[in-house]
Protein backbone atom coordinates (compact mmCIF):
# COMPACT_ATOMS: atom_id res chain seq x y z
CA UNK A 1 0.00 0.00 0.00
CA UNK A 2 1.72 3.28 -1.02
CA UNK A 3 1.09 6.10 1.49
CA UNK A 4 -2.26 8.76 1.26
CA UNK A 5 -3.01 11.67 3.16
CA UNK A 6 -6.47 11.44 4.62
CA UNK A 7 -8.99 14.11 5.35
CA UNK A 8 -12.90 14.10 6.97
CA UNK A 9 -14.87 16.65 4.61
CA UNK A 10 -17.22 18.74 7.18
CA UNK A 11 -18.92 20.02 3.77
CA UNK A 12 -20.24 18.12 0.34
CA UNK A 13 -18.73 21.76 -1.73
CA UNK A 14 -15.85 20.79 -0.09
CA UNK A 15 -15.24 17.26 -0.36
CA UNK A 16 -15.94 17.65 -4.17
CA UNK A 17 -12.86 20.62 -4.82
CA UNK A 18 -10.56 18.43 -2.72
CA UNK A 19 -11.43 15.29 -5.09
CA UNK A 20 -11.98 17.13 -8.12
CA UNK A 21 -8.94 18.51 -7.83
CA UNK A 22 -6.49 15.81 -7.95
CA UNK A 23 -6.15 12.93 -10.03
CA UNK A 24 -5.31 10.61 -7.49
CA UNK A 25 -8.01 11.34 -4.52
CA UNK A 26 -11.03 9.73 -3.97
CA UNK A 27 -13.91 9.39 -1.58
CA UNK A 28 -14.17 7.30 1.62
CA UNK A 29 -17.58 5.77 2.53
CA UNK A 30 -17.55 2.90 5.20
CA UNK A 31 -14.34 1.47 3.10
CA UNK A 32 -15.50 -2.45 2.95
CA UNK A 33 -14.46 -2.15 -0.32
CA UNK A 34 -12.19 0.29 -0.74
CA UNK A 35 -9.78 -0.71 2.17
CA UNK A 36 -9.56 -4.29 1.04
CA UNK A 37 -8.61 -2.58 -2.52
CA UNK A 38 -5.83 -0.94 -0.98
CA UNK A 39 -4.76 -4.67 0.88
CA UNK A 40 -4.86 -5.99 -2.63
CA UNK A 41 -3.04 -3.17 -4.24
CA UNK A 42 -5.80 -3.23 -6.84
CA UNK A 43 -6.16 0.92 -6.05
CA UNK A 44 -3.53 3.30 -5.23
CA UNK A 45 -5.20 6.81 -3.95
CA UNK A 46 -2.92 9.60 -3.11
CA UNK A 47 -5.35 11.11 -0.92
CA UNK A 48 -8.70 10.05 1.06
CA UNK A 49 -11.71 12.07 1.45
CA UNK A 50 -13.57 11.12 4.32
CA UNK A 51 -17.48 11.76 3.64
CA UNK A 52 -18.59 9.67 6.49
CA UNK A 53 -19.52 12.78 8.73
CA UNK A 54 -21.25 14.64 5.82
CA UNK A 55 -25.13 15.27 7.07
CA UNK A 56 -26.43 12.53 4.53
CA UNK A 57 -27.26 10.00 7.07
CA UNK A 58 -30.76 10.51 6.71
CA UNK A 59 -33.83 8.72 5.40
CA UNK A 60 -36.46 11.16 4.88
CA UNK A 61 -40.28 11.43 3.07
CA UNK A 62 -39.80 12.86 0.02
CA UNK A 63 -43.09 15.90 -0.90
CA UNK A 64 -43.99 13.14 -3.94
CA UNK A 65 -44.46 10.01 -1.75
CA UNK A 66 -41.06 8.76 -2.57
CA UNK A 67 -37.87 8.65 0.24
CA UNK A 68 -34.83 10.10 0.21
CA UNK A 69 -32.08 8.56 1.47
CA UNK A 70 -29.00 9.61 2.55
CA UNK A 71 -25.68 8.44 0.69
CA UNK A 72 -23.92 7.54 4.15
CA UNK A 73 -26.70 6.09 5.60
CA UNK A 74 -25.68 2.62 6.88
CA UNK A 75 -26.62 -0.44 5.41
CA UNK A 76 -27.95 -2.30 8.21
CA UNK A 77 -29.98 1.44 9.81
CA UNK A 78 -31.74 1.07 6.24
CA UNK A 79 -32.86 -1.93 6.15
CA UNK A 80 -34.02 -1.84 9.31
CA UNK A 81 -35.76 1.48 8.71
CA UNK A 82 -39.85 1.15 9.16
CA UNK A 83 -40.75 2.56 6.00
CA UNK A 84 -38.01 0.80 3.81
CA UNK A 85 -39.52 -2.89 5.42
CA UNK A 86 -43.31 -1.55 4.79
CA UNK A 87 -43.33 0.01 1.41
CA UNK A 88 -40.14 -1.54 -0.32
CA UNK A 89 -39.59 -4.95 1.34
CA UNK A 90 -37.87 -5.83 -2.04
CA UNK A 91 -35.33 -2.99 -0.72
CA UNK A 92 -35.08 -4.21 2.67
CA UNK A 93 -34.57 -7.91 2.14
CA UNK A 94 -31.93 -7.21 -0.66
CA UNK A 95 -29.80 -5.54 1.93
CA UNK A 96 -30.29 -8.52 4.28
CA UNK A 97 -29.12 -10.14 1.42
CA UNK A 98 -25.73 -8.78 1.54
CA UNK A 99 -22.19 -9.64 3.44
CA UNK A 100 -22.48 -9.60 6.99
CA UNK A 101 -24.02 -7.71 10.28
CA UNK A 102 -20.96 -6.09 10.88
CA UNK A 103 -20.30 -4.99 7.27
CA UNK A 104 -24.07 -3.56 7.12
CA UNK A 105 -22.88 -1.83 9.80
CA UNK A 106 -19.92 -0.12 8.33
CA UNK A 107 -21.52 0.23 5.00
CA UNK A 108 -23.26 2.83 3.21
CA UNK A 109 -25.23 3.76 0.68
CA UNK A 110 -23.14 5.20 -1.37
CA UNK A 111 -20.39 3.43 -1.53
CA UNK A 112 -22.07 0.25 -1.53
CA UNK A 113 -23.20 1.29 -5.06
CA UNK A 114 -19.96 2.24 -6.03
CA UNK A 115 -18.38 -1.28 -5.08
CA UNK A 116 -16.68 -2.70 -7.64
CA UNK A 117 -16.51 -6.59 -8.84
CA UNK A 118 -15.36 -9.70 -7.14
CA UNK A 119 -14.10 -11.14 -10.06
CA UNK A 120 -11.03 -12.89 -8.67
CA UNK A 121 -8.81 -12.13 -11.40
CA UNK A 122 -9.78 -8.49 -11.16
CA UNK A 123 -8.67 -8.80 -7.41
CA UNK A 124 -5.45 -10.88 -8.14
CA UNK A 125 -3.02 -8.23 -9.70
CA UNK A 126 -0.58 -10.59 -10.79
CA UNK A 127 -3.07 -11.38 -13.84
CA UNK A 128 -4.13 -9.29 -16.73
CA UNK A 129 -7.47 -7.52 -16.56
CA UNK A 130 -9.11 -4.88 -18.04
CA UNK A 131 -11.13 -3.21 -16.12
CA UNK A 132 -8.02 -3.04 -13.65
CA UNK A 133 -5.17 -2.16 -15.83
CA UNK A 134 -6.96 -1.32 -19.30
CA UNK A 135 -5.40 -3.14 -22.32
CA UNK A 136 -3.50 -5.69 -20.38
CA UNK A 137 -6.68 -8.61 -21.25
CA UNK A 138 -9.17 -10.58 -19.50
CA UNK A 139 -8.22 -13.21 -17.85
CA UNK A 140 -11.50 -14.65 -16.87
CA UNK A 141 -12.18 -15.48 -20.63
CA UNK A 142 -9.77 -18.31 -20.62
CA UNK A 143 -10.06 -18.59 -16.78
CA UNK A 144 -12.62 -20.15 -14.63
CA UNK A 145 -16.02 -18.29 -15.57
CA UNK A 146 -18.72 -19.78 -13.47
CA UNK A 147 -19.38 -16.54 -11.27
CA UNK A 148 -19.33 -14.61 -14.21
CA UNK A 149 -21.77 -12.56 -16.59
CA UNK A 150 -24.47 -14.18 -18.94
CA UNK A 151 -26.02 -11.27 -20.00
CA UNK A 152 -24.61 -7.64 -21.92
CA UNK A 153 -20.91 -9.03 -21.59
CA UNK A 154 -17.95 -7.81 -24.22
CA UNK A 155 -15.08 -9.60 -25.03
CA UNK A 156 -13.13 -6.98 -22.89
CA UNK A 157 -14.51 -8.09 -19.79
CA UNK A 158 -16.92 -10.91 -18.44
CA UNK A 159 -17.47 -9.71 -15.02
CA UNK A 160 -20.27 -9.15 -12.97
CA UNK A 161 -21.85 -5.98 -10.83
CA UNK A 162 -21.82 -7.42 -6.64
CA UNK A 163 -24.50 -5.60 -5.15
CA UNK A 164 -27.66 -6.64 -3.78
CA UNK A 165 -29.26 -3.46 -2.80
CA UNK A 166 -28.40 -1.90 -6.19
CA UNK A 167 -30.30 -4.82 -7.68
CA UNK A 168 -33.51 -3.50 -6.22
CA UNK A 169 -32.85 -0.22 -6.58
CA UNK A 170 -32.89 -0.62 -10.18
CA UNK A 171 -36.30 -2.77 -9.80
CA UNK A 172 -37.63 0.07 -7.68
CA UNK A 173 -36.70 2.85 -10.57
CA UNK A 174 -34.57 4.90 -8.17
CA UNK A 175 -32.53 8.14 -8.58
CA UNK A 176 -29.17 8.64 -7.58
CA UNK A 177 -28.71 12.35 -7.13
CA UNK A 178 -24.77 13.54 -7.04
CA UNK A 179 -23.17 16.95 -6.86
CA UNK A 180 -19.63 17.18 -8.47
CA UNK A 181 -17.14 19.70 -9.98
CA UNK A 182 -20.25 20.69 -12.87
CA UNK A 183 -23.04 21.01 -10.44
CA UNK A 184 -26.03 18.38 -9.59
CA UNK A 185 -27.89 16.27 -11.56
CA UNK A 186 -30.13 13.09 -10.89
CA UNK A 187 -29.19 10.04 -12.60
CA UNK A 188 -31.14 7.30 -12.75
CA UNK A 189 -29.82 4.52 -11.10
CA UNK A 190 -31.02 1.90 -13.99
CA UNK A 191 -28.33 4.45 -15.79
CA UNK A 192 -25.72 4.95 -13.22
CA UNK A 193 -23.31 1.44 -13.85
CA UNK A 194 -22.07 0.65 -17.26
CA UNK A 195 -22.29 -2.86 -19.41
CA UNK A 196 -18.24 -3.08 -19.97
CA UNK A 197 -17.95 -2.36 -24.26
CA UNK A 198 -14.14 -1.78 -24.74
CA UNK A 199 -14.14 0.47 -21.45
CA UNK A 200 -14.64 -2.23 -18.25
CA UNK A 201 -12.40 0.00 -15.99
CA UNK A 202 -14.88 2.53 -16.37
CA UNK A 203 -17.47 1.42 -13.97
CA UNK A 204 -20.43 3.66 -13.60
CA UNK A 205 -20.77 7.28 -15.77
CA UNK A 206 -19.85 9.33 -12.75
CA UNK A 207 -17.36 11.66 -13.45
CA UNK A 208 -14.30 12.09 -11.24
CA UNK A 209 -15.19 14.48 -8.34
CA UNK A 210 -19.03 13.34 -8.47
CA UNK A 211 -20.34 12.66 -5.32
CA UNK A 212 -23.31 10.78 -4.38
CA UNK A 213 -26.07 12.38 -1.73
CA UNK A 214 -29.14 10.36 -1.40
CA UNK A 215 -31.07 7.84 -3.07
CA UNK A 216 -34.68 8.45 -3.86
CA UNK A 217 -37.09 6.18 -4.26
CA UNK A 218 -40.36 6.57 -5.69
CA UNK A 219 -43.81 6.34 -4.60
CA UNK A 220 -45.05 3.06 -5.16
CA UNK A 221 -49.03 2.23 -5.87
CA UNK A 222 -50.56 0.78 -2.96
CA UNK A 223 -51.60 -2.21 -4.93
CA UNK A 224 -47.62 -2.95 -5.40
CA UNK A 225 -46.34 -5.95 -4.09
CA UNK A 226 -42.50 -6.77 -3.98
CA UNK A 227 -39.90 -8.92 -3.41
CA UNK A 228 -35.61 -9.64 -3.39
CA UNK A 229 -35.02 -13.57 -3.88
CA UNK A 230 -31.01 -14.52 -4.45
CA UNK A 231 -29.65 -18.07 -5.16
CA UNK A 232 -26.29 -18.81 -3.61
CA UNK A 233 -23.78 -21.48 -2.85
CA UNK A 234 -23.89 -21.06 0.68
CA UNK A 235 -27.42 -20.26 2.44
CA UNK A 236 -26.08 -16.71 3.77
CA UNK A 237 -23.07 -14.43 3.44
CA UNK A 238 -21.98 -15.00 -0.19
CA UNK A 239 -22.55 -12.68 -3.52
CA UNK A 240 -25.21 -13.91 -5.66
CA UNK A 241 -24.89 -16.62 -8.07
CA UNK A 242 -28.47 -15.47 -9.78
CA UNK A 243 -30.87 -12.83 -7.51
CA UNK A 244 -34.14 -11.42 -9.12
CA UNK A 245 -35.59 -7.84 -7.67
CA UNK A 246 -39.26 -7.95 -8.82
CA UNK A 247 -41.74 -4.91 -8.14
CA UNK A 248 -45.35 -6.11 -9.31
CA UNK A 249 -48.70 -4.28 -9.52
CA UNK A 250 -51.42 -7.20 -9.84
CA UNK A 251 -54.65 -5.95 -10.26
CA UNK A 252 -57.43 -9.50 -9.62
CA UNK A 253 -55.74 -11.85 -11.98
CA UNK A 254 -53.83 -9.80 -14.04
CA UNK A 255 -50.17 -7.91 -14.09
CA UNK A 256 -51.13 -4.40 -14.50
CA UNK A 257 -47.25 -3.07 -13.88
CA UNK A 258 -43.50 -5.26 -13.40
CA UNK A 259 -40.45 -3.79 -12.81
CA UNK A 260 -37.80 -6.75 -12.60
CA UNK A 261 -33.97 -6.52 -12.31
CA UNK A 262 -31.43 -9.95 -12.07
CA UNK A 263 -28.14 -9.55 -10.04
CA UNK A 264 -25.46 -11.90 -10.29
CA UNK A 265 -25.98 -12.36 -14.03
CA UNK A 266 -24.37 -8.95 -15.80
CA UNK A 267 -21.55 -5.82 -15.35
CA UNK A 268 -24.49 -4.10 -13.91
CA UNK A 269 -27.71 -4.74 -12.19
CA UNK A 270 -29.69 -6.16 -15.32
CA UNK A 271 -33.38 -4.55 -16.38
CA UNK A 272 -35.03 -7.26 -17.44
CA UNK A 273 -37.36 -5.02 -20.07
CA UNK A 274 -38.14 -7.89 -22.13
CA UNK A 275 -39.42 -10.08 -19.11
CA UNK A 276 -40.86 -7.07 -18.08
CA UNK A 277 -43.04 -6.38 -21.41
CA UNK A 278 -44.01 -10.09 -21.50
CA UNK A 279 -45.77 -9.74 -18.37
CA UNK A 280 -48.01 -6.50 -18.71
CA UNK A 281 -51.53 -7.41 -18.96
CA UNK A 282 -50.89 -10.94 -18.71
CA UNK A 283 -52.77 -13.47 -16.48
CA UNK A 284 -50.78 -14.22 -12.95
CA UNK A 285 -50.11 -17.87 -14.33
CA UNK A 286 -47.18 -20.34 -14.00
CA UNK A 287 -47.01 -20.34 -17.84
CA UNK A 288 -47.25 -16.22 -18.34
CA UNK A 289 -44.47 -16.31 -15.72
CA UNK A 290 -42.35 -19.00 -17.02
CA UNK A 291 -42.53 -17.70 -20.59
CA UNK A 292 -41.68 -14.09 -19.31
CA UNK A 293 -38.52 -15.75 -17.89
CA UNK A 294 -37.79 -17.60 -21.17
CA UNK A 295 -37.84 -14.78 -23.35
CA UNK A 296 -35.70 -12.40 -21.10
CA UNK A 297 -32.95 -15.57 -20.75
CA UNK A 298 -33.52 -16.34 -24.52
CA UNK A 299 -30.35 -13.53 -25.52
CA UNK A 300 -28.63 -15.15 -22.56
CA UNK A 301 -24.59 -16.18 -24.01
CA UNK A 302 -23.32 -18.18 -21.09
CA UNK A 303 -19.86 -19.06 -20.91
CA UNK A 304 -17.74 -22.00 -20.74
CA UNK A 305 -18.54 -22.80 -17.10
CA UNK A 306 -21.69 -21.10 -16.14
CA UNK A 307 -24.11 -22.27 -18.25
CA UNK A 308 -25.99 -23.20 -15.07
CA UNK A 309 -26.69 -19.44 -14.83
CA UNK A 310 -29.89 -19.75 -17.52
CA UNK A 311 -31.85 -22.29 -16.37
CA UNK A 312 -31.44 -20.88 -12.38
CA UNK A 313 -31.81 -17.36 -13.40
CA UNK A 314 -35.11 -18.60 -15.23
CA UNK A 315 -36.19 -20.69 -12.33
CA UNK A 316 -35.55 -18.36 -9.80
CA UNK A 317 -37.56 -15.05 -12.06
CA UNK A 318 -40.29 -17.75 -12.22
CA UNK A 319 -40.61 -18.69 -8.81
CA UNK A 320 -40.08 -14.70 -7.38
CA UNK A 321 -43.41 -14.07 -9.80
CA UNK A 322 -45.28 -16.69 -8.56
CA UNK A 323 -44.59 -16.20 -4.74
CA UNK A 324 -45.12 -12.63 -5.54
CA UNK A 325 -48.59 -13.28 -7.32
CA UNK A 326 -50.12 -15.34 -3.99
CA UNK A 327 -48.82 -12.84 -1.76
CA UNK A 328 -50.92 -9.57 -0.71
CA UNK A 329 -49.63 -6.07 -1.51
CA UNK A 330 -46.91 -4.82 -0.42
CA UNK B 1 1.56 10.08 6.80
CA UNK B 2 1.13 9.78 10.47
CA UNK B 3 -1.45 11.17 12.13
CA UNK B 4 -2.74 11.97 15.95
CA UNK B 5 -5.90 9.78 16.81
CA UNK B 6 -8.13 9.08 20.50
CA UNK B 7 -9.87 6.13 20.84
CA UNK B 8 -11.77 4.57 24.16
CA UNK B 9 -10.78 1.26 24.65
CA UNK B 10 -12.66 -1.10 26.97
CA UNK B 11 -13.41 2.30 28.85
CA UNK B 12 -9.95 3.72 29.04
CA UNK B 13 -8.34 6.58 27.10
CA UNK B 14 -6.06 5.92 24.72
CA UNK B 15 -3.59 8.18 22.58
CA UNK B 16 -1.58 7.32 19.53
CA UNK B 17 0.10 8.37 16.24
CA UNK B 18 -0.67 6.25 13.68
CA UNK B 19 0.22 5.74 9.61
CA UNK B 20 -3.14 6.42 7.67
CA UNK B 21 -2.89 3.36 5.82
CA UNK B 22 -2.97 1.75 9.40
CA UNK B 23 -6.43 -0.64 9.99
CA UNK B 24 -8.23 -0.27 13.28
CA UNK B 25 -7.50 -3.83 14.08
CA UNK B 26 -3.81 -3.37 13.52
CA UNK B 27 -3.61 -0.17 15.80
CA UNK B 28 -5.48 -2.13 18.74
CA UNK B 29 -3.61 -5.44 18.43
CA UNK B 30 0.21 -4.33 17.47
CA UNK B 31 0.32 -0.47 18.60
CA UNK B 32 -2.27 -0.80 22.07
CA UNK B 33 -1.48 -4.71 23.08
CA UNK B 34 -5.35 -4.92 22.92
CA UNK B 35 -5.03 -9.01 21.43
CA UNK B 36 -8.30 -9.61 22.47
CA UNK B 37 -9.78 -9.57 18.57
CA UNK B 38 -7.48 -11.62 16.38
CA UNK B 39 -6.91 -11.27 12.78
CA UNK B 40 -8.22 -14.21 10.71
CA UNK B 41 -8.58 -13.45 7.33
CA UNK B 42 -8.17 -9.30 7.37
CA UNK B 43 -10.40 -9.36 4.48
CA UNK B 44 -13.59 -8.70 6.55
CA UNK B 45 -14.56 -12.55 5.45
CA UNK B 46 -14.37 -14.12 8.92
CA UNK B 47 -15.13 -11.74 11.94
CA UNK B 48 -12.57 -13.13 13.76
CA UNK B 49 -11.88 -9.25 14.77
CA UNK B 50 -15.03 -8.09 15.10
CA UNK B 51 -15.54 -5.30 18.12
CA UNK B 52 -18.32 -3.15 19.41
CA UNK B 53 -17.49 0.09 17.75
CA UNK B 54 -19.54 2.80 19.23
CA UNK B 55 -21.83 -0.08 20.32
CA UNK B 56 -22.60 -1.98 17.35
CA UNK B 57 -20.54 -5.13 15.97
CA UNK B 58 -18.20 -3.97 13.28
CA UNK B 59 -15.06 -5.67 11.32
CA UNK B 60 -11.84 -3.75 12.44
CA UNK B 61 -9.77 -4.93 9.30
CA UNK B 62 -11.58 -2.73 6.70
CA UNK B 63 -11.71 0.08 9.10
CA UNK B 64 -8.87 2.64 9.14
CA UNK B 65 -8.09 3.72 11.96
CA UNK B 66 -7.76 7.39 11.35
CA UNK B 67 -11.27 7.59 10.09
CA UNK B 68 -12.46 6.30 13.59
CA UNK B 69 -10.44 8.47 15.56
CA UNK B 70 -13.00 9.58 18.91
CA UNK B 71 -14.42 6.16 18.80
CA UNK B 72 -15.94 3.84 21.68
CA UNK B 73 -14.40 0.29 21.51
CA UNK B 74 -15.37 -2.76 23.55
CA UNK B 75 -13.56 -5.76 22.97
CA UNK B 76 -14.61 -8.93 24.04
CA UNK B 77 -12.06 -8.62 27.06
CA UNK B 78 -13.82 -5.88 27.99
CA UNK B 79 -17.24 -6.79 27.80
CA UNK B 80 -16.28 -8.88 31.06
CA UNK B 81 -15.99 -7.56 34.59
CA UNK B 82 -12.50 -8.84 35.17
CA UNK B 83 -13.16 -12.65 36.41
CA UNK B 84 -17.30 -12.03 36.60
CA UNK B 85 -17.61 -12.82 32.76
CA UNK B 86 -20.51 -11.50 30.21
CA UNK B 87 -23.43 -13.59 30.27
CA UNK B 88 -22.69 -14.18 26.17
CA UNK B 89 -19.12 -15.50 27.32
CA UNK B 90 -20.70 -17.44 30.46
CA UNK B 91 -23.24 -19.44 28.59
CA UNK B 92 -20.05 -20.11 25.30
CA UNK B 93 -18.02 -21.70 28.48
CA UNK B 94 -21.22 -23.65 29.71
CA UNK B 95 -22.04 -25.12 26.11
CA UNK B 96 -18.50 -25.60 25.05
CA UNK B 97 -19.29 -22.95 22.06
CA UNK B 98 -15.10 -22.98 21.65
CA UNK B 99 -12.65 -25.25 20.26
CA UNK B 100 -9.14 -23.48 19.48
CA UNK B 101 -10.70 -20.51 20.42
CA UNK B 102 -9.17 -18.49 18.04
CA UNK B 103 -12.63 -16.61 16.53
CA UNK B 104 -13.95 -16.63 20.12
CA UNK B 105 -13.85 -13.07 21.04
CA UNK B 106 -15.10 -12.18 17.13
CA UNK B 107 -18.01 -14.50 17.96
CA UNK B 108 -19.12 -13.33 21.38
CA UNK B 109 -18.65 -9.52 20.43
CA UNK B 110 -20.85 -10.41 17.31
CA UNK B 111 -23.69 -12.40 19.69
CA UNK B 112 -23.75 -9.21 21.77
CA UNK B 113 -24.26 -6.57 19.01
CA UNK B 114 -26.09 -9.08 17.14
CA UNK B 115 -28.63 -9.16 20.34
CA UNK B 116 -28.85 -5.94 20.99
CA UNK B 117 -30.00 -5.16 17.44
CA UNK B 118 -32.34 -8.14 17.75
CA UNK B 119 -33.65 -6.17 20.49
CA UNK B 120 -34.23 -3.53 18.42
CA UNK B 121 -36.20 -5.21 16.49
CA UNK B 122 -33.65 -4.93 13.62
CA UNK B 123 -34.98 -7.69 11.08
CA UNK B 124 -32.62 -10.66 9.38
CA UNK B 125 -33.51 -12.13 5.67
CA UNK B 126 -35.20 -14.89 7.85
CA UNK B 127 -37.65 -12.51 9.47
CA UNK B 128 -38.04 -10.65 6.56
CA UNK B 129 -38.99 -13.57 4.71
CA UNK B 130 -41.19 -14.69 7.41
CA UNK B 131 -45.09 -14.74 6.84
CA UNK B 132 -45.71 -12.75 9.37
CA UNK B 133 -43.02 -10.24 10.12
CA UNK B 134 -44.20 -8.03 12.46
CA UNK B 135 -42.29 -6.97 15.71
CA UNK B 136 -39.36 -9.65 17.05
CA UNK B 137 -39.43 -10.72 20.38
CA UNK B 138 -35.55 -10.77 21.44
CA UNK B 139 -36.77 -13.73 23.34
CA UNK B 140 -37.91 -15.94 20.69
CA UNK B 141 -34.53 -16.10 18.20
CA UNK B 142 -34.85 -19.30 16.80
CA UNK B 143 -31.87 -20.97 15.65
CA UNK B 144 -32.39 -20.28 12.24
CA UNK B 145 -31.99 -16.78 13.05
CA UNK B 146 -29.56 -17.10 15.10
CA UNK B 147 -27.37 -18.92 12.44
CA UNK B 148 -28.24 -16.07 9.78
CA UNK B 149 -27.45 -13.38 12.03
CA UNK B 150 -24.40 -14.94 13.00
CA UNK B 151 -23.17 -15.74 9.61
CA UNK B 152 -20.22 -12.92 9.60
CA UNK B 153 -18.55 -15.27 11.36
CA UNK B 154 -16.63 -18.21 10.71
CA UNK B 155 -15.02 -21.09 12.76
CA UNK B 156 -12.83 -23.42 10.84
CA UNK B 157 -13.47 -26.08 14.00
CA UNK B 158 -16.84 -26.06 13.24
CA UNK B 159 -18.37 -25.41 16.96
CA UNK B 160 -21.55 -23.91 15.59
CA UNK B 161 -23.66 -25.79 17.39
CA UNK B 162 -22.42 -25.49 20.68
CA UNK B 163 -22.09 -21.64 19.69
CA UNK B 164 -25.95 -21.72 18.51
CA UNK B 165 -26.92 -23.25 21.77
CA UNK B 166 -25.01 -20.39 23.93
CA UNK B 167 -26.56 -17.59 21.92
CA UNK B 168 -29.70 -19.14 21.98
CA UNK B 169 -29.24 -19.78 26.36
CA UNK B 170 -27.92 -15.50 26.20
CA UNK B 171 -31.21 -14.64 24.03
CA UNK B 172 -33.27 -16.08 26.55
CA UNK B 173 -31.93 -14.15 29.77
CA UNK B 174 -28.76 -15.21 30.50
CA UNK B 175 -27.14 -16.84 33.01
CA UNK B 176 -29.24 -19.92 33.66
Amino acid sequence: MIPFDYQRADHAEGAVAAVGDRSGATFLGGGTNLVDHLKLGITEPELLIDITRLPFDAIDPLPDGGVRIGATVRNSDLAAEAIIRQRYPVLSQALLSGASGQLRNLATTGGNLLQRTRCPYFQDVTTPCNKREPGSGCSALNGYTRNHAILGASEHCVATHPSDMAVALAALDATVQVTGPNGQRGIPVTDLHRLPGDEPHRDTVLEHGELITSVDLPELPRSTRSRYRKVRDRASYAFALVSVAAVLEIEGDTVREARIALGGVAHKPWRASTAEQALRGAPTTEESFRSAAEAEIAQAQPLADNEFKLPMARNTLTATLRDLAGKESR
Amino acid sequence: MDTRIDLRVDGEQRSLTVDTRTTLLDALRERLGVTSPKKGCDHGQCGSCTVLLDGRRATTCLALAVAHTGSEITTAAGLSDGDDLHPVARAFLDHDGLQCGYCTPGQICSAVGMLDEAKAGWPSLVTEHAEDSAALDESELDDEEIRERMSGNLCRCGAYTNIVTAIREASNGGNR
